[in-house]
């Protein structure tokens, strides 16, 4: 479970975070919609203790994380599993060596033991007998899945999806989605995606929060996100401009 | 007032920016003797400062060699004693300029590629990556830098050194006549283990001071492609300069 209780963030003098509350059950599906630029990659890495938050608390599964040590933090963060926007694989290595590198690094496992996790998960996700190829050699769609692989591989209880789709396609975006819901079915973990692709992703989550201006202006299930009156999530869905003036900023 | 302002927030700012450097230094200084140390990492490493200066490292050195023997000479010939020349073409170069010319071309070449390569990491969020994975990448971007860089440097200082003193023969001797044995029996009666010494330690602490810099400047560089090019050309700027400061200040211990 992860509870995120008013928290506030300003970074180089603009507050980005203005009092956000979400409340994310154990093994619920989460998408996180709002405009570009409005702050869910920071509040995604408040979650990882990557930030702490200027006031607020963060609770990882029953830990307030806000004052944890390093050395604490590194203990909560081997739960996560982590999509970063653009994938964040490692340039200098293959997939199979970006997959098997939390395997090794941190879990030290034997490399027998490595190649067989790391051969499951990317057949899981489609990529086996690419494992040979650099970052660099894949499409868009491919690097998603191998970072949603090395997200996998460590059989994590909560995976954060930072716009695992975003500059997809729409084939290799309902690809991505269904391999979400299926290896959400598989690992059982809890998710929160950030996502601009309403509403397909829609059809994969259990909840949406939608977060505007350094809050989360709507929260609950798809069907009462579709229904919402909304301004900005009438516009989320229809596609049609809303608060021009704020988006130029 | 809003001049004080300025200036206030400025030295705040720079104090700000130095303490952060300091402390990202003692961290990685620590974690070279916490395991696990990052022997592949390293290698690699060493084989990028060492490979992509080694040639630029001959070219200088055989020049600096050159000009070195033509301009000593010239001063040597107003006081008769051109028989000197070898001893000194080769005090300045291991003392003096084999440590910081050597050092300004790696920064040049190889420092700054690895703040541009630390710094793509950085806005690429691959060091958020690592420190999902709750590992710390101070041991993975680092620490293998910093103990390579002071490992290769004294080398290629070294190289350039042997490089600079063979060329200053041979102009020495094939271009303005001096006898082919004074030049090196010269430089073995002049030269003394002082000298190497503090050639040495300039090197280490030049590649200490390089991989350092170009680390965090590569770390902390802001958004997007601008930030990195902004930090690549910060990282040889500021590398350079406290290169050139601290050549000053090791020799002043070395009177
Ligand atoms: N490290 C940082 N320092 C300063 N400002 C930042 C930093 N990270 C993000 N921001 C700012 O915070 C805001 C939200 O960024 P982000 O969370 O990346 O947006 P998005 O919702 O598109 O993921 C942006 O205005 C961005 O410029
Ligand atoms: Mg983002």
């Amino acid at each position: 479970m992860i509870e995120i209780i008013d928290i506030r963030k300003t970074l180089d003098g603009q507050e980005v975070l203005k009092g956000v509350t979400l409340r994310i059950e154990k093994g619920e599906l989460v998408a996180i919609v709002g405009r570009s630029g409005v702050g869910k990659s920071v509040l995604l890495k408040h979650m990882l203790g990557l930030y702490k938050p200027d006031s607020g608390s963060i609770v990882i599964e029953g830990l307030d994380i806000v004052r944890f040590c390093t050395r604490e933090l590194c203990k909560v963060r081997e739960r996560f599993g982590v999509v970063f926007q653009g994938g964040a694989l490692f340039d200098s290595m293959s997939i199979f060596d970006n997959v098997a590198f939390p395997l090794r690094e941190r879990l030290r496992l034997n490399e027998q033991v490595v190649r067989q996790k790391v051969e499951e998960v990317l057949e899981d996700v489609g990529l086996l007998g690419h494992e040979h190829k650099f970052p660099a050699e894949l499409s868009g769609g491919m690097r998603k899945r191998a970072a949603l692989a090395r997200a996998l591989v460590t059989e994590p209880s909560i995976v954060l999806f930072d716009e695992p789709t975003t500059g997809l396609d729409p084939i290799t975006l309902n690809s991505i989605h269904r391999l979400i819901e299926s290896t959400h079915k598989k690992y059982n973990f809890t998710g929160v995606i950030v996502s601009h692709d309403v509403p397909e992703v829609f059809s994969i989550v259990d909840k949406v929060a939608m977060l505007d201006m350094g809050r989360v202006v709507e929260f609950g299930t798809p069907e009462e996100i579709t229904k919402s009156r909304h301004p900005l999530v009438r516009a989320f869905i229809t596609g049609s401009p809303y608060g021009l003036q704020e988006t130029q900023s | 007032m809003n001049f004080l302002q300025t200036i206030g927030s400025g030295t705040l700012h720079l104090l700000r920016q130095m303490g952060g450097m300091f402390i990202f230094l003692l961290v990685s200084l620590y974690h070279i003797f916490t395991p696990p140390f990052k022997f592949k990492v390293f290698l690699r490493q060493v084989r990028f400062f060492g490979n992509r200066s080694l040639m630029v490292i001959v070219l200088t050195g055989a020049f600096t060699g050159m000009v070195l023997s033509l301009q000593v000479f010239y001063t040597l010939r107003k006081f008769g004693s051109e028989a000197l020349l070898g001893p000194a073409v080769a005090l300045s170069l291991i003392r003096e300029l084999g440590p910081v010319l050597s050092a300004l071309m790696v920064t040049g070449r190889a420092g700054s590629a690895l703040t541009a390569e630390i710094g793509i990491m950085k806005i690429t969020e691959q060091i958020d990556a690592i420190l999902a994975m709750a590992l710390n990448p101070l041991k993975y971007l680092v620490v293998p830098n910093i103990v390579a860089a002071i490992l290769v440097f004294p080398l290629l200082g070294g190289i350039f050194d042997l490089v600079g003193i063979y060329t200053g023969y041979v102009v020495g001797v094939k271009i303005l006549g001096l006898s082919k044995g004074t030049y090196f029996s010269q430089i073995e009666t002049f030269l003394t283990t002082e000298d190497i010494s503090i050639g040495t330690v300039k090197s280490l602490f030049f590649g200490l001071i390089v991989s350092w810099v170009c680390c965090w400047k590569g770390y902390t560089a802001g958004h997007g492609a601008e930030g990195v090019s902004r930090a690549t050309t910060e990282a040889v700027v500021l590398s350079s300069v406290l290169i050139l400061v601290s050549d000053y200040v090791i020799g002043t211990f070395y009177l």
